[in-house]
């Protein structure tokens, strides 16, 4: 009775919802040959999530040793099929399962925006529809042996993020990198999804501070336009003890590339924001690298 | 085959099974029953005229913008002006108009909006927390529950303008709000979006979703649309419209460009500090689209009633 009203009742009661004994085995054993799982998320909109974790997955699969799998469960807005270039790819079934699209050999990805027969369709479903296809993703997607999985999510605290943890857990989930900017308005987003992570257990990787500045390509002169009026990602890592593991600085080429679906980090060699990036994503590598090894000394 | 989104079947007929849009036909069967219609419909007499401002995409400036609009329409003070944000898990109404750490208070008539001036109401579910890095992880069902509240049980009491800042996307807070506020009259929605083609594609989806439960549009703002450098008065466009932005996209779909702003640091400033940047840089470019879109659509506004006066 205590717990009416409670605005984590919901997460609570989810938790005792969670997959069940035989969808929890089913998970296990398609998730199996995944070795290292990365959640992006922010809690706040319009940060670069999408932008973050399709140049991982970039970054991830230039070793071609490596498989990668992307998956994309934004399914009110689905960017990651546009900015891979995979627009108008569709899904095909097979005997082992739905079968991702490839970008490249080793680098397959997911997401609602191949099972929509127009992109201007809407998809306006209720969370427990959501939930519902983020499970088939999980089970039914034939992603192989995988290297490293990302998982791209919507902004928010809600059902995708809560079915998304619960299902996973089938599984191991190395951590989450959480993307912000640089403005208060969105650490105060961004300091709720740490909240989050912490409730539900989820190590937090680190955080990628996202929009940090704006050089003028004229006179070079340096704009902060959104503004770090509380010091920004910086001082709210060093406040809740968490990795800030890069800041990037906006670039024009970094939506243009997205918008064409061109790797920008391929295109624009030469960027600071490309520096940063890779930079990021190998302290995220290497963190994952060194799970594996703290779990393989264990054993 | 589709019974039709009108039909009783709607969502529920057997051909409906993994059609996209089922939840939507579903749900619609599913709205506000006769009783909690009738609630809702005597709260809301006394609203004039309800605005939502969507978008379908994160972070291009939905909340910067009811809150312009609020504080725009609220510079007549003759006026009486609402603004209600339903974004649960992200509310950052409260932040930027100066409020964080207010508390609601519950009288006889319901629950007291938090008020900035004397004629500019503010509630959010941000209010209601005990701390504001406190994570509202609720699903939808509860959100929805959370949202008819604050229709019911707010008194707003006698309000020209209600401004409804909504989270991105197109799930349940939307398809709730409007279903809720079928009980009323909404004006229309005013679709906010940035340059780029990332952006278009979720708005577009908007769009759609308006049309498909007859919401009418105002039309679209396009924000972050470019960037004058301080220093050589060099314009950059940060989030290129590779595909021809929101003007092309307006033209294509047959919808009004209320305007374009610019990229201008001191809004981010003013929304992090609570002020309102109209008021803080008058004289910014950015202001003065602003304040051209609030009058397009208090124009729009104004028109709607006077067609309605004259049928009656």
């Amino acid at each position: 009775a205590a717990c009416q009203g409670c605005p984590n009742q919901g997460l609570c009661a989810a938790g005792a919802a969670g997959p069940d004994p035989a969808e929890a085995a089913e998970l296990r054993a398609r998730l199996r040959a995944v070795r290292h799982t990365v959640l992006v998320l922010s809690g706040k909109g319009g940060v670069g999530k999408s932008t973050f974790s399709a140049l991982l997955a970039h970054g991830l699969a230039a070793d071609e040793t490596k498989q990668v799998a992307l998956l994309d469960i934004d399914i009110c807005g689905p960017s990651i099929p546009k900015i891979m270039g995979l627009e108008g790819e569709q899904v095909h079934q097979s005997g082992s399962g739905w079968s991702p699209v490839y970008v490249e050999e080793n680098l397959g990805v997911m997401s609602v925006g191949f099972l929509l027969s127009s992109p201007d369709d809407a998809v306006i479903w209720r969370g427990p529809k959501k939930n519902g296809l983020i499970k088939q993703f999980l089970r039914d997607v034939d992603w192989g042996e995988v290297d490293y999985l990302i998982v791209d999510t919507p902004p928010g605290t809600s059902d995708e993020h809560l079915s998304i943890v619960q299902y996973l857990s089938a599984t191991h989930i190395d951590g989450a990198v959480i993307v912000t900017t640089p403005q208060e308005v969105s650490l105060q987003d961004v300091r709720k999804e740490i909240n989050f992570c912490r409730k539900v257990k989820l190590p937090i990787i680190g955080v990628v501070e996202n929009m940090s500045g704006f050089v003028c390509p004229k006179c070079k002169n340096e704009s902060q336009i959104f503004p770090p009026t509380t010091g920004g990602a910086e001082k709210m890592c060093q406040n809740l003890n968490v990795s800030l593991l890069g800041k990037v600085p906006l670039d024009p080429q970094i939506g243009k590339s997205c918008d064409r679906g061109q790797s920008f980090l391929a295109e624009a060699p030469e960027s600071p924001a490309t520096l940063s990036y890779r930079n990021i994503i190998q302290r995220i590598q290497e963190y994952c690298e060194q799970q594996h090894f703290k779990e393989e000394k264990i054993m």
